[in-house]
């Protein structure tokens, strides 16, 4: 049947265009999405990092000042690494503690799935809530974390008041939510098929030949997704940043996003924080090509040979 | 016993005694179950912590070695905690923006998958790029920007900035969590949808939404947890007491209660047990949200 619409003139004749016509109207929220809240504001962000802008005086033109002044900004510097550490032990420790874990819990050993319950509930906690535990866990006098050092007959340490020990703080608190990794990599593990362990033991393979020969390949691409993740996650550490030692003590947990914060909403230097946002995107950019270069070559993939 | 003798020596020559097999067998799971114990202690121990600390009176807080079973017992500290602030409205004002995003998130997400999924066109695959593309890019990346638009359109201290952008697509991890989930359903439905006269539309409303609930379930739940645990968003975008939300306020809270610890954590223990209680619920749908992110990409 022929509609009798007059805008059916303007539509596609043939089905082929039909269907690209509503493929188009199914994506297309995602199409204004993509417009309005990524390319305006990127665009909006590459104008701003030229200009000086504090939202209410009116914008001024300033080239390439904000990347000078970052060049020359120590507390650029400091919270660069000091987010740099941050990823550079949490990721790694996070992802060997979630595949360990996760090796130990694939067992059938009855009440396993209590564990499994123990292990990951920790990573759902909200990150306020989380902040406000940890800082009264961190509490130099009566909190938990020198409670047990006290028990095991160490002396306490100023978790939150010591540049040394603030940053290692923050770690272990992302290091108690490792179970979200940790699951997984048990959903992972769990798709291996029991044969390939069968046949490996018939072999004569023993525990760590099949660990380094059978499990770690198949589960390699899921290692990787976890690192790529962990990585882009822990470079946008925040909340826990500014409400557990807001940056200090002497900008000893400083990191990234927090300063980029400052800078935007306390001190209002909308230019500056829109450079630091591009910084921010490059280097994580960086970092997951150089992860896709360097680890992505070494991961097996079952289709690939 | 005999029996036993028997089986071992049947195996041959190259192979160890049963015997030592089975203790072999024991001793490894003796070990697992002992280092997933202690961890398990370890991993425990800030939630005991936490509930102790939250019904102890506040001068059994300051008290070194600290007692593990409160006494007296204050179960009191809930409702000082949360009648301090108003946390009730803060959960009123919670649920509000979890219902606007419940609403765009699963019908925008949903109809921009069902795109991706099953209706091949040209140019579909660059826009999936795309998705994914987006996927990868920080939040923190377009904060400064999209402030200065929200700020522009007058949203601010309203919830608009932690609403409206989600009508817009959903999320590029629901997108793609979505077509995950379509590719998965057989096509035979949709040609009979068709047959029958159906419009692309039609099948999509009623004959693959429908089938959806796991995949509509897992995204329901990511949004809850997104919404009741986003920090950043009421921080930057709702100024007035009476837009909290509930992070907002225990954000709040913390700052005007510096040292009440009781009264910190039953607040924030508060907080925390519509999440337990979500997962304890939702156990199933929590890990296919993460298995689907993770496996079958």
């Amino acid at each position: 049947m022929m509609g009798t619409h007059w805008f059916e003139r303007f539509l596609p004749r043939t089905l082929a265009g039909r269907r690209t016509l509503t493929g188009y109207i199914f994506i297309s929220p995602f199409i204004l999405g993509f417009l309005l809240w990524f390319l305006v504001p990127a665009g909006v962000a590459l104008w701003l990092t030229v200009h000086d802008w504090n939202l209410i005086a009116p914008p001024k033109y300033v080239g390439a000042k904000h990347l000078v002044s970052m060049w020359e900004d120590d507390r650029f510097w400091t919270s660069l690494s000091v987010t740099t550490t941050y990823t550079l032990v949490s990721v790694p420790v996070g992802l060997v503690l979630g595949f360990g874990l996760a090796l130990l819990l694939n067992t059938k050993i009855r009440g396993i799935s209590l564990f499994r319950t123990i292990y990951y509930l920790p990573s759902i906690v909200p990150a306020v809530a989380n902040a406000v535990l940890w800082a009264w866990i961190f509490n130099t006098e009566y909190g938990l974390a020198n409670v047990a050092l006290r028990a095991l007959g160490l002396p306490k340490i100023a978790w939150l008041q010591q540049p040394e020990w603030a940053l290692p703080a923050l770690i272990l608190v992302a290091l108690w939510g490792f179970g979200s990794g940790m699951v997984i990599y048990l959903a992972g593990l769990q798709g291996i098929p029991d044969v390939f362990y069968e046949a490996a033991e018939i072999d004569g393979a023993g525990r760590l030949a099949r660990l380094r020969h059978i499990t770690i390949p198949l589960v390699s691409p899921v290692i990787f997704f976890n690192l790529i993740i962990g990585i882009i996650g822990s470079f946008q550490v925040f909340t826990i940043a500014r409400l557990v030692t807001n940056g200090g003590p002497q900008n000893a947990t400083l990191v990234y996003v927090l300063y980029m914060y400052q800078n935007a909403f306390q001190n209002l230097k909308m230019g500056y924080a829109a450079a630091l946002a591009w910084v921010l995107f490059l280097v994580v950019v960086g970092l997951t090509l150089f992860v896709f270069k360097y680890v992505g070559s070494r991961v097996h993939y079952e289709d690939a040979h | 016993m005999a029996q036993k003798q028997r089986v071992a020596s049947s195996g041959g020559g190259f192979r160890p005694p049963l015997h030592r097999v089975v203790w072999e067998r024991r001793l490894w799971r003796f070990l697992i179950v002992a280092i997933l114990s202690i961890g398990a202690v370890v991993m425990a121990l800030p939630f005991v912590w936490l509930l102790v600390s939250s019904f102890k009176p506040l001068e059994k807080i300051f008290i070194f070695p600290p007692e593990w079973i409160p006494d007296p017992f204050r179960p009191e500290n809930y409702v000082e905690a949360l009648v301090y602030k108003p946390f009730g409205l803060y959960l009123w004002n919670t649920l509000r923006i979890v219902v606007l995003n419940l609403a765009a998130i699963l019908l925008s997400a949903s109809f921009c998958g069902y795109g991706f999924a099953r209706i091949r066109f040209p140019g579909r695959d660059f826009w999936f790029a795309l998705v994914l593309a987006t996927l990868m890019i920080p939040y923190f990346v377009l904060m400064v920007p999209q402030f200065i638009m929200f700020t522009r359109f007058g949203w601010i201290d309203t919830f608009h900035p932690l609403t409206i952008p989600f009508f817009f697509g959903g999320g590029a991890f629901n997108i793609f969590l979505f077509r995950q989930f379509f590719r998965s359903l057989p096509e035979e439905l949709a040609d009979a949808g068709r047959i029958d006269g159906c419009t692309e539309y039609g099948i999509y409303w009623r004959i693959m939404l429908p089938l959806s609930k796991p995949a509509l379930a897992t995204v329901a739940i990511f949004t809850f947890l997104a919404a009741w645990n986003d920090y950043i968003g009421p921080l930057l975008y709702l100024r007035s007491d009476y837009n909290f939300t509930v992070a907002i306020g225990l954000a709040t809270f913390r700052s005007v209660m510096s040292t009440q610890w009781n009264l910190l954590m039953a607040a924030s223990s508060a907080m925390i047990l519509p999440v337990i209680l979500l997962f304890f619920f939702a156990q199933r749908y929590f890990v296919d949200g993460l298995v689907l992110s993770g496996l079958k990409g």
